[in-house]
């Protein structure tokens, strides 16, 4: 199974006035590619400075951290970017959809930042709200949308670059059970295609679900416990590399 | 970002808040059009003196005795004391001239005219008959003096459209005799209505000739000499002949003044031009003003997008691409603002063109291109900093804001 994260000494410190506040102590952590991992554990244990950090939003004070075999930690902000849009898919607790565009505009928008041709872009668009049922909400802006709606918007722009690994903040935090129910099975089909997903989450059923489940404490991981009915390893490598 | 997704992404941003694009709009377009309309009245202004000093005759000559120190004209001209006079002999000896095409002498004084009972002051004017052609003077009714003799003059006069009325009101002003002064003269011409005019107005003016203006005033010197050279071209050699040929005569001593018309009109045109700057300097304050008001608002812009800014982050934009889209924006707000600016303020002039005719309230085209030019200056400069701030968020910070 080929490490697609590789994290070591990872460490993040914040200065909140005089104190030092350690978001994450000497972390290590590697993540195959494909796997499907859940990220649990209390407020303020840094699930969310790591979930900030994988995804190239925040960098750490000291350790290293392997993309693909890239370190990915020396780069540019502009080449970080480049990564983000390319590699990394980002679905937030609260949407974050533009309000004034449509939803396939939401959707095009990571296309459209990347300078990608309008032709490619509207093909994409058009098979994406397809495969998540938006056909007939494509002209609708987000506010028009329910919230299963909206998220479902959100994934499709995160998936829309064809990215190695989604990152999910609480998707399903703004939603109720069973759309968040939806939404989840929308991200596990993704996961099922090899994309890794790796998912922040409180519901401790939703994180059950997980093939592998970190539960974070303090800044540092107190368990890393895998379930071994379904491995990730019943995906094809083939899947799991870089399309 | 390719171009045409950047300029429809921010026209739907800049869209998206109709209030704060309209105001930032009208406060470019205020600007704007405060140049437009300033300099279309300050340039309007010397088209109009131009106009008036070109309506004083054609390729005009001035000799004025005293010597000037100062070149060009200057106010000192007309109180100076001189020593030697210009006299009739003088202006005889300039009509030989080669450049000089007509040669006019000219006495004032004022006087008192007189006839049926009426009494009124004027100003009398001593000259010759070419005095009407080198000045482009109409008739009303009548002629001018007859040509002669300028030693000896008949005892005609020719009088101003405002002296006609308050004298003869609606009889008939013609062959009428007038006591000016202690002599009385027969009216033979009256002058057309000259309408408003920088110089001396004609309409109060009684034309005598010459040499009874002389006689008249107890003297035998000259208040200007007008010279009409042969065209535009010869107005410089004239000038140098004329300054020549005096020179010559007051035993090689340069004690006179000449000057040109194209002098005057360079010294009002500069002076006229000076202020049109000016105005537009003053216009061009607002233009400042509406550009720290586009940094403003782009900034509250900024803010209230924070979280917009640290999606398109997470999305992938570069820095520098989230930059190009706020300054995109704050550009095409200050271009939509100019040309509503552009398009009010050349309705202002067209206004200001209809309630008063005479003026010609045209704004320069150095000042539109300028205006226009200062509103995309500033609201790039203004839209900068904006920008810098929106790309420089932290990610992590914009996007944990609700």
């Amino acid at each position: 199974m080929a490490t697609q994260i590789q994290l070591a000494g990872i460490e993040r410190v914040f200065h909140l006035g005089d104190s030092e506040v350690h978001a994450l102590r000497n972390l290590n952590l590697s993540i195959a590619a494909g796997e499907y991992v859940a990220v649990m554990g209390p407020s303020g244990s840094g699930k969310s400075t790591l979930l900030n950090l994988l995804g190239l939003l925040d960098r750490p004070n000291t350790g290293l951290y392997r993309l693909e075999g890239r370190d990915v930690t020396t780069l540019s902000s502009d080449e970080q970017a480049r990564v983000r849009s390319e590699r990394i898919g980002f679905v937030f607790q609260s949407f974050h959809l533009v309000p004034r565009l449509t939803a396939a505009e939401n959707i095009a928008l990571p296309m459209v930042l990347a300078g990608m041709a309008p032709a490619q872009r509207n093909a994409r668009v058009k098979q994406a709200l397809k495969d998540y049922g938006l056909e007939n909400r494509a002209d609708h802006r987000p506010d028009e949308l329910s919230g299963g709606q909206r998220q479902r918007v959100a994934i499709a722009r995160a998936t829309i670059m064809q990215p190695a690994m989604i990152l999910a903040d609480e998707p399903t935090g703004n939603l109720d059970r069973a759309t968040g129910e939806e939404v989840i099975r929308l991200l596990e089909a993704l996961n099922a295609q090899g994309v890794t997903l790796i998912m922040v989450t409180h519901d401790a059923a939703l994180g059950a679900r997980a093939h592998r489940q970190l539960l974070m404490e303090d800044g540092a991981v107190q368990h890393d416990q895998r379930r071994e009915t379904s491995t990730p390893s019943t995906v094809t490598p083939a899947c799991a590399a870089p399309t | 970002m390719r171009s045409a997704d950047l300029i429809r992404f921010a026209r739907d941003a800049a869209t998206g808040n109709p209030l704060r694009a309209s105001l930032l709009v009208l406060a470019m377009a205020i600007g704007v059009a405060a140049v437009v309309v300033l300099t279309a009245l300050g340039d309007g202004a010397r088209r109009y003196v131009m106009n008036e000093f070109s309506s004083l005759g054609s390729n005009l000559v001035i000799v004025l005795p005293g010597r000037s120190q100062t070149g060009g004209f200057s106010p000192g001209n007309a109180i100076t004391n001189t020593t030697r006079d210009l006299t009739i002999d003088d202006a005889q000896a300039l009509s030989r001239a080669s450049a000089v095409a007509r040669v006019a002498p000219l006495v004032v004084g004022t006087s008192e005219i007189s006839a049926g009972g009426k009494l009124r002051e004027v100003m009398v004017a001593g000259t010759v008959s070419q005095y009407a052609e080198v000045r482009n003077m109409a008739m009303a009714q009548g002629r001018f003096l007859t040509a002669g003799d300028w030693g000896r003059g008949a005892s005609e006069a020719v009088i101003g459209a405002k002296v006609r009325d308050e004298i003869f009101g609606n009889t008939p002003a013609l062959g009428q005799l007038v006591r000016v002064g202690d002599r009385r003269f027969r009216i033979v011409g009256v002058l057309a209505t000259s309408g408003q005019g920088l110089s001396m107005n004609t309409d109060e003016l009684v034309f005598v000739p010459v040499s009874i203006a002389q006689s008249m005033f107890n003297t035998n010197t000259l208040f200007r000499i007008l010279i009409e050279a042969n065209g535009r071209n010869a107005i410089e050699a004239a000038k140098a002949q004329v300054a020549d040929i005096i020179k010559l005569r007051h035993e090689g001593e340069q004690d006179v003044t000449v000057i040109t018309q194209d002098a005057v009109l360079a010294t009002f045109d500069k002076l006229l031009g000076a202020l049109t700057l000016g105005v537009a300097g003053i216009a061009a304050i607002s233009l400042a003003v509406a550009g720290i008001l586009v940094m403003n608002v782009m900034l509250v812009s900024v803010s209230q997008r924070t979280a917009e800014i640290g999606l398109l982050k997470a999305l992938g934009a570069t820095g520098s691409g989230i930059r190009m889209v706020f300054l995109t924006e704050a550009i095409m707000l200050s271009l939509a603002g100019a040309l509503v600016g552009y398009g009010l303020g050349q309705l202002a002039a067209a206004v200001i063109r209809q309630l008063y005719p005479t003026f010609p309230a045209y704004p320069p085209d150095w000042a539109v291109i300028a205006g226009l030019a200062t509103a995309m200056v500033t609201g790039i400069l203004f839209g900068v900093l904006p920008a810098r701030r929106a790309a420089q968020l932290d990610p992590v910070q914009a996007l944990s804001k609700r």
